[in-house]
């Protein structure tokens, strides 16, 4: 689960992390009202979404006036900001950042991320910032330093110490340095976050070391014990079909193209979307209904994969395990009739129960078309697609 | 023989009181595994399904002689019933739970290296369907009838596409000596590399089908194994070809976010080593017949 720059900032700074004089607006008169607040001569403006690339996309600005955080902040409230990162649509600014403007000597890269192959938390840091680590490992990988930590003895001073003087810090700046690593460490570590990220860290003009901007993501498999990060998510940041999907059980990805999918299995799930590209399909999109799903869940993702208006045929396949072939057939029989289908439904199912289901399917009197096997499956619902595209 | 679990090994379900445990303990007593007891915490002493319940993980070992447990518990006791079977002397735990946090992994795992290598417990999962050797037993949630008796070992992330894989066999003639689901999740028990090296010295394999997908090192650790160490032919299918970047599908662990973590990536990096690829999800079964085809040809 993501959350916004500004709630990851409060968070680091909690934890001991320097970051730069802020406040939040919800309009822009309250962001004017917040450059008041702060003092100075000059502000940062930075749209709150959940997605990096914001400055290029123009989601950040620089402004020397209040009247210029004034009316760039009303160019910016209620808009699509599309980034790099977003889709096309992009995502919606309802919050905004004003901060301080920091006075930038040298910008670094400081990231805490779940290394896979260590299975440990790893610190990656660069003495060269601001731009995104994707782009960083690709243009500079000698500058990328990496470190895992033991879950055991978490981050020990001395490594603190190792990558502060790697990273070229002198003085107090290596101080400074392993007071940020511990900070984020310990937030990770007492969040359950999966990544930390602050990028840029700058060396400002004074020598002194701040965050200037800050991710963090948390493992929603941790949510149920840490209720305050919980409070944090963001609805408006995300696809209201998959947030929809995800309060029903179902794990759910809109994707671009036709072919409608309700699958069971995360893995049988990918597999049938690869089917139906090789087949010469696109699916629109990525849907698991999990184990044990009644005919009411079934229906739900009948509903939630129709919310999409571009599917033009729907591709059931299901092969049970601790599902049941007699309830997908009940829930397919009954969501054909409560949704009024118009659209053609292929229906492949396999494993417990199958026969029951069958029979429940060719007994309905409904259209539908069946297949035996996951290559005819996909076959079948690219064929029952270009027939009606045509 | 298989590998990891036959008809004399010694299972206990932790968590065999649920709702959930005690359906699919039913499920692996009715056809023919060795289970001996379950552990609730609060119910020693009572039976169920004909077995003893212990509160503890240890007493269930001293009474029954358990070699494997099965862990049936919900994700925010997942992580500590596994380290209690490390401690108890289990050989093999099944982790079925799916949502266990990332950091418990981190600690379950570092956990499970406190312990020399003749009393350490291999885990398997979590967020996986089990472990099968047909006609012998079976320790998870898989349907056991799918599976025919054979010499082909398969390894997967995924439940359901390793039940497309068995039954794709079946259907050839082709059946299956053990089949193991490491799970879905980003942090696991065992790794592609792990029980490909139990495959490799099973004798009674005589080669393996390795389903893999998006996200993640361990296939192309595998590819390295397989290349370094294995006389087994190995077949592999990647799912996910179509998965756009950045985003988690279903699995907590199936997100393309670094290099080499895409299907074709994975598909390229398991090539190279020698590994013939299933091209597509329907061709699992047809590419091990034609690769057992050739072996025989050659032999």
């Amino acid at each position: 689960m993501d959350i916004h720059e500004y709630q990851a900032k409060e968070i680091l700074a909690r934890f001991g992390v320097p970051v730069p004089r802020g406040g939040l607006a919800y309009s822009p008169e309250q962001a004017g009202y917040r450059a008041r607040e702060l003092g100075g001569s000059a502000w940062v403006v930075k749209a709150q979404i959940h997605s990096g690339g914001r400055g290029a996309a123009g989601g950040v600005k620089l402004c020397r006036s209040e009247d210029e955080v004034q009316s760039f902040a009303s160019t910016l409230f209620g808009k699509q900001l599309v980034t790099k990162q977003t889709d096309a649509n992009g995502k919606g600014v309802y919050r905004l950042w004003v901060e301080g403007a920091s006075d930038i000597a040298k910008e670094m890269y400081l990231g805490f991320v779940l290394d896979r192959k260590s299975e440990r938390i790893m610190i990656v840091a660069s003495a060269h910032g601001g731009m995104e680590i994707e782009d960083l490992a690709e243009s500079d990988p000698d500058s990328l330093q990496r470190m895992t930590l033991d879950p055991a003895v978490g981050l020990s001073e001395f490594q603190a110490r190792e990558l502060a003087f790697k990273l070229g810090l002198k003085g107090g700046q290596i101080a400074q340095m392993v007071t940020i690593l511990k900070a984020c460490y310990r937030a990770y570590r007492d969040l359950d976050a999966v990544m930390v990220e602050i990028n840029p860290l700058v060396i400002t003009g004074n020598g002194d070391l701040v965050a200037l901007d800050a991710k963090m993501s948390f493992d929603t498999n941790a949510l149920f014990r840490r209720p305050q990060i919980a409070e944090l998510r963001d609805r408006s940041q995300e696809d209201p079909r998959e947030s929809a999907a995800g309060d029903y059980g179902l794990a759910y990805v809109g994707l671009d193209g036709d072919i409608g999918c309700i699958i069971n299995g995360a893995g049988l799930a990918m597999a049938t979307m690869d089917m139906i590209k090789l087949a010469g399909g696109e699916p629109a999109n990525f849907l698991d209904i999990g184990g044990g799903a009644s005919p009411e869940r079934v229906v739900r993702a009948f509903r939630t994969v129709l919310a999409d208006r571009n599917v033009s045929v729907i591709l059931v396949n299901i092969f049970a395990g601790i599902n049941r072939c007699d309830w997908v057939a009940e829930g397919v029989v009954q969501a054909y009739r409560e949704v009024g289908m118009t659209i053609p439904v292929v229906v492949r199912l396999a494993g417990t129960n199958v026969e029951e289901g069958k029979k429940i399917l060719a007994t309905s009197g409904l259209p539908l078309i069946t297949a035996d096997t996951l290559a005819e499956a996909a076959e079948k619902a690219v064929a029952t697609r270009m027939k009606s595209a045509a | 023989m298989a590998i990891l679990i036959t008809e004399k090994t010694r299972v206990i379900v932790q968590g065999m009181s649920g709702r959930i445990g005690q359906f699919h303990a039913q499920d692996m007593i009715k056809h023919g595994t060795n289970v001996v007891g379950g552990v609730t915490p609060g119910k020693g002493g009572e039976t169920l399904l004909g077995r003893p319940l212990f509160n503890t993980v240890r007493e269930a070992v001293e009474a029954t002689g358990a070699e494997a447990s099965l862990v049936f518990v919900p994700p925010p006791f997942a992580a500590d019933a596994i380290m209690e079977a490390a401690d108890a002397g289990i050989k093999t735990a099944v982790c079925v739970t799916d949502g266990i946090p990332s950091q418990d992994m981190m600690l379950v795992k570092r956990f499970l290296k406190r312990y020399p290598s003749e009393r350490k417990m291999r885990l398997i999962g979590p967020n996986c369907a089990g472990i099968i050797s047909p006609g012998k037993g079976f320790m998870g949630i898989m349907p056991p009838h799918i599976y025919m008796p054979g010499r082909i070992g398969i390894v997967g992330r995924s439940g359901t596409l390793g039940y497309e894989a068995a039954s794709q066999m079946k259907a050839l003639g082709i059946g299956i000596s053990t089949s193991v689901g490491i799970g879905g999740d980003p942090i696991n028990g065992s790794s592609f590399r792990d029980i490909l090296e139990l495959f490799e010295n099973d004798p009674e394999t005589d080669a393996v089908m390795m389903i893999g997908e998006i996200g993640g090192p361990q296939e192309a650790e595998a590819a390295l194994y397989a290349r370094n160490f294995m006389k087994k032919p190995v077949v592999a299918y990647i799912a996910g070809l179509s998965a756009p970047k950045g985003r988690k599908m279903g699995h907590a662990g199936a997100i393309i976010s670094a290099f080499g973590e895409s299907a074709q990536e994975k598909v390229e990096i398991l090539s190279a080593a020698g590994i013939t690829i299933a091209p597509n999800p329907s061709s699992m079964g047809e590419t091990m017949a034609a690769v057992l085809a050739s072996r025989r040809a050659a032999a």
